[in-house]
């Protein structure tokens, strides 16, 4: 059984103009220890996922169907208290922007106690002193000065660090990270993946990891789930996705990303925008996109399915 | 570099005061740009890479002296942009344009694409009105929107058709040296690569000069010819494209290359790690700026600031341990 196995996930927002639905049939499994990187483009629904996982979707949003289950149980189906026992310690999250997920009045020391004390019977001496150990295991240079000072005097790269520490305090199973290096530098992002890589086989943690940055997935995923509009739309392991891409989508996503499959004098971009998902085409949602598109795929919503062993896609084409 | 250069930079300098905390006499300057000089030939793309604080976007600013420099000097086709009065640089204007970042927070909410495309037009006093009315319809199909744009406003498109509206309208006084700050930063990459090729056929169409700005190096190396990298308000090495991408010399250029991740999963490549996080720019390190972050640092880069020191194939690079690779200079 896996670790943690999300079938037929579906959450709408419900908007004065209609139903938008954000996550729409999304199913994975993820193992102790593995990472699974989940790709799209904004509004394809993979941030909703990861919020939806954690039962944290803001209003007018609602998760609609579908099943979440951690080790075998349900967490759609807890009450809130049992749920909020689940939230940090079993399943954390870290967001793209540390600087709005600290609270700005608190030493980081103290926000870092606090998490721990919601979960674990410990005195204040003690949480203190496992945020410091914490600070000092994401790498953050003079942890016990450090933990007095508040968000704003720390870069950006040492507040995700905080955040990391954070989110790991409790010794989650599993962590999602959604964009965690997207706002930071090219140089302070090869070392926060270094070092949930390092967390990751120290605790043997899950990794859900959403990004829209290719190459972050090469260097990180053992498998990849590529998400548009709302469904999942190819799925296999980083190999699979890299050496034979199946999905139309996929495919051209790779085109038009400069840098991969060497130096190109023009890249092959995707015509259109990115879908509205108020007013998604019939059948497959990318066709008015798509190189590949034939008259039946204005009709024919394409079945998630195998195409090769363990690497699935939802075209008919493929 | 081929041919003259258009655009020429001379040792220039933007520091901008701090306001620092209570007691603070107010002494403390922000060393944004700190003596750069570069040149950029007609026609030629120079991509400006470095990490955010790094000063590029206040470059290309003071570049176009929308940011007065504090010294220096910035010369446009041999005239001193500096020397310059209020109405011989509004009427410069027309020959430099600049295409922001943000394609949200930089069109005015309240005005048509027509009006926004068209303002330039209006203040340089081009044309008739009906001749304005038919160059804008004419830009927004030079840029790929359709003509019915000119009659919307801002909220009514996506990231990528906004960025089109910008690009037309830097592009509608017909200038020839354009300024692209992370114009396709915020963008999703299926909607970036449409934004870099039109760039790509713009700039060949109209034969524009680029200052491309940008953190992204994969992007920076799709579209510059020459590629200048900046650490803490200096140029610390500058040159073709092939060379810094091949041949980098500068140990932060290296790390910054090595720090991007290869979008090759069979390449898990062991990074170079540079600790620590970019110092401040109101204190900058003594000597060499980038001594403390640098792996290969000697006795001599704590004391002495290096300079920008060009070498064989015009491969400029402020470093002491690796200087530049000059010919019968062992």
């Amino acid at each position: 059984m896996a670790l943690l196995d999300v079938r037929d996930l579906r959450t709408s927002f419900f908007l004065d103009r209609g139903e938008a639905r954000a996550v729409d049939g999304v199913s994975f499994a993820l193992d102790a220890g593995r990472v699974l990187g989940l790709v799209g483009e904004s509004g394809c629904g993979k941030s909703v996922t990861a919020l939806s996982l954690m039962r944290l979707v803001p209003p007018p949003g609602r998760i609609a169907s579908g099943e979440v289950r951690l080790d075998g149980r349900d967490l759609l189906q807890l009450d809130e208290r049992a749920m909020q026992e689940v939230r940090g310690a079993q399943l954390a999250m870290i967001f793209q922007e540390p600087m709005t997920s600290l609270n700005p009045v608190f030493t980081i020391g103290s926000q870092i106690a606090e998490a721990i004390r919601l979960h674990r019977s410990v005195s204040r001496r003690e949480a203190w002193a496992r945020a410091v150990e914490l600070l000092s295991e994401v790498g953050i240079p003079e942890p016990g000065r450090r933990a007095r000072d508040y968000p704003h005097q720390l870069s950006g790269g040492m507040r995700q660090r905080v955040m990391i520490a954070m989110a790991i305090s409790c010794e989650p199973r599993v962590l999602l990270a959604d964009e965690p290096t997207t706002a930071l530098d090219v140089t302070i992002q090869a070392e926060i993946l270094d070092l949930l890589r390092a967390l990751r086989e120290r605790r043997g943690m899950a990794l859900l990891l959403i990004t829209h940055d290719l190459g972050v997935v090469a260097q990180q995923a053992d498998e990849v789930a590529i998400m548009y509009a709302g469904r999942i739309v190819e799925h296999g392991s980083v190999f699979d996705i890299f050496d034979r891409p199946l999905h139309p989508y996929t495919q051209a996503l790779f085109r038009s990303i400069p840098g991969i499959g060497g130096r190109r004098e023009r890249l092959e971009a995707i015509p259109g925008q990115v879908p509205d998902l108020l007013s998604l085409p019939s059948g497959c949602t990318f066709r008015d996109r798509c190189p590949r598109v034939v008259p039946e795929c204005a009709t024919i919503v394409p079945p998630f399915e195998e195409k090769a062993t363990g690497h699935r896609a939802a075209c008919i084409r493929v | 570099m081929t041919g003259s250069p258009l655009v020429e930079v001379r040792d220039l300098r933007k520091f901008y005061p701090v306001r620092g905390g209570l007691f603070a006499r107010g002494r403390a300057q922000v060393r944004a740009v700190d003596g750069v000089s570069l040149a950029i030939a007609a026609g030629e793309t120079l991509g400006l890479v470095g990490e955010s604080g790094c000063g590029k976007s206040t470059l290309g600013r003071t570049m176009l002296r929308l940011v007065e420099p504090t010294s220096g000097d910035v010369r446009f086709a041999g005239r001193s942009l500096l020397a310059l009065g209020a109405r011989e640089l509004r009427a410069l204007r027309r020959e430099m344009q600049i295409v922001f970042q943000d394609p949200y927070g930089s069109l005015n909410p309240r005005m048509r694409v027509a009006s926004i495309v068209g303002e330039g037009l209006a203040i340089h006093g081009l044309g008739t009105r009906a001749e304005r009315r038919r160059r804008v319809a004419e830009l927004l199909e030079l840029v790929g929107l359709p003509a019915e744009a000119a009659g919307r406003y801002p909220h009514e498109f996506s990231g990528g058709q906004r960025q089109r509206i910008g690009i037309a309208r830097a592009l509608a006084v017909g200038p020839r040296f354009v300024v692209a700050d992370e114009a396709v930063s915020a963008l999703d990459v299926s909607i970036q690569a449409q934004i870099l090729n039109l760039l790509q056929d713009l700039r060949e169409r109209l034969g524009l000069t680029m200052l491309f700005i940008a953190h992204d190096l994969r992007v920076i190396e799709h579209l510059s010819d020459r590629v200048a990298v900046m650490y803490l308000g200096k140029i610390v090495e500058l040159a073709s494209r092939d060379e810094i991408y091949r041949n980098p010399r500068h140990p932060y250029t290296r790390a910054l290359l090595s720090a991007v991740p290869v979008p090759d999963p069979r390449q898990r490549n062991e990074r170079m790690l540079l600790g620590g996080d970019v110092p401040s720019p109101i204190r900058p390190p003594s000597g060499c700026a980038f001594h403390p972050r640098c792996p290969h640092a000697e006795e001599v880069c704590r004391t002495v600031a290096p300079t920008l020191e060009t070498g064989r194939g015009g491969h400029a690079v402020a470093c002491h341990v690796f200087p530049a690779d000059t010919p019968g200079k062992e």
